[in-house]
């Protein structure tokens, strides 16, 4: 089914903001149909103009109760809005339940939002490996921003500080000490701290840690805000759509932004790249030069290092160079 | 590069509770039979409108749209969903019904368009045997 006419006719649906025709494109884009696909150029050229921000945090937090008054917020900006809600799949029978979207019905009614949900699929940066298409479909769509949901994240799943503009890092009260603050990982990658449920007993001191361990990077730049909020009821969301739109600014002004746009490109590129690398190898073609390399090897008549150079510098599926 | 092998990819349902009815227990035991089967599973919580679970149909882009009724209102609701599909464009997509209803308004229901309709004694390995069975009978209609 590479119907490119009628793919064509889906992108055309994606750029005039059709709410079936994103739907369908999110779709294929998930289920890796776009590859060679004639409208892919169309939609990565008609977007660029969407602000991502990325919500991380542990399982728990409130991430998708700060995604839904967060996107109020915005809405209330007149603020056009997609949301990527990214929940796990089961490692032992690859489905899933995806119940971001429950959180976030008091957004359901209003035509200017879309939100998707979407599973990892064994992806293990706490994002799955269709996010950021989608995030190009949305863009491409017309929307304003785009509010990535990461799944619940430890300390180590930083995938989304290269798929977003901005970043927000969601704290709970409770959940760890000012040496957790201290540590390298999901903390740095912060661009703004919330720590929500910040009417729960202890928060005071999980918003002093933090500031804290801020501190301590002083001078260098950003220095990310640390906001307490509470999700249910809306408290401290003001100032999160604030200090998101001053980190936005402050990316302009400080030529920051193109660098940050470029880190996203070549983070895309690269996953999609190691991903074709290894959708070739697990297709092996029986007297391509990879095979070929294999042979060599078993043979000892080169080594794995430099089978494996001279393979990335020719294509994993053709002929050994200089036998076609 | 090869076509697309529907069968490849994972089921996608949305499982709702639509109006005044709060019995979400074996809603959420459906959830977790299709999830179990492989299946990806859209939840979306207690006291929907008809409106809300078509509109997240439509963005979810599901293939199948499972709907739990115990209040006695599907004759109403049940309709009203598949009105809304039609109107919305997506009058393709699979509607399952699950809850406790008389014998007549199953038949009628069927008519209707509601592709199955099933009784609070069916066996999860049932349901999911069912959608899966309405899911690929839909898809290769559309090949």
């Amino acid at each position: 089914m590479r119907a490119t006419g009628a793919a064509t006719g889906l992108a055309q649906g994606v750029l005039a903001g059709e709410v079936g025709a994103i739907a369908r494109m999110i779709t294929r884009v998930e289920r890796g149909a776009l590859d060679g696909a004639d409208d892919v150029a169309e939609l990565y050229r008609a977007g660029g103009r969407a602000r991502v921000v990325g919500v991380t945090g542990p399982a728990g937090a409130g991430k998708s109760t700060l995604v839904a008054a967060l996107g109020a917020e915005m809405r209330r900006r007149n603020l056009t809005l997609g949301i990527v809600a990214v929940d796990p799949s089961s490692p032992y029978s690859g489905g899933s339940v995806l119940g971001d979207r429950v959180r976030m019905q008091a957004l359901w009614d209003d035509p200017e939002v879309f939100i998707r949900s979407m599973a990892t699929h064994g992806a293990l940066g706490g994002i799955a490996r269709a996010t950021e298409d989608a995030v190009a479909v949305l863009d491409a769509s017309g929307k304003d921003v785009v509010v990535v949901e990461t799944v619940g994240v430890g300390q180590d799943e930083v995938e989304i500080a290269y798929a977003s503009h901005s970043v927000v890092v969601v704290s709970a009260p409770g959940l760890g000490d000012d040496v957790q603050a201290l540590k390298a990982g999901l903390l740095e990658t912060a661009d703004v701290h919330v720590v929500n449920k910040a009417d729960r007993a202890g928060a005071d001191r999980t918003v002093a840690e933090l500031r804290t361990m801020l501190a301590f990077g002083a001078g260098q730049g950003w220095i990310a805000p640390v906001l307490p909020t509470c999700a249910e009821t809306g408290q401290g969301v003001t100032d999160l759509a604030d200090a998101l739109n001053r980190h936005h600014d402050w990316l302009v002004a400080s030529g920051g932004m193109p660098e940050r746009q470029r880190a996203m490109a070549r983070h895309r590129l690269k996953t999609l790249l190691t991903a074709l690398v290894h959708q070739r190898l697990d297709r092996p073609v029986p007297g391509s030069a990879f095979e070929t390399a294999v042979e060599a090897l078993c043979r000892r008549t080169t080594d794995p290092w430099t089978a494996a150079h001279s393979l990335l510098d020719g294509d994993l599926r053709g002929r050994p160079k200089g036998r076609s | 590069m090869p076509p697309i092998d529907m069968a490849e990819y994972p089921i996608r349902v949305l499982v709702a509770k639509v109006g005044l009815d709060g019995h979400d227990r074996g809603v959420k035991v459906v959830a977790r039979a299709l999830r179990d089967a492989g299946m990806e599973v859209i939840y979306t919580g207690l006291h929907r409108t008809p409106e809300q679970v078509i509109a997240s149909a439509v963005q979810e882009d599901v293939d199948a749209i499972g709907v739990s009724l115990l209040s006695g209102a599907h004759m109403t609701l049940l309709p009203r969903l598949l009105e809304l599909m039609r109107q919305q464009g997506v009058g393709d997509k699979v509607l399952i019904a699950g809850g406790v209803m008389p014998d007549e308004d199953v038949v009628a229901l069927k008519a209707m368009g509601v592709a199955d309709i099933l009784g609070q004694n069916t066996p999860p390995a049932t349901i999911v045997a069912t959608v899966e069975r309405l899911v690929r009978q839909r898809q290769a209609t559309q090949l």
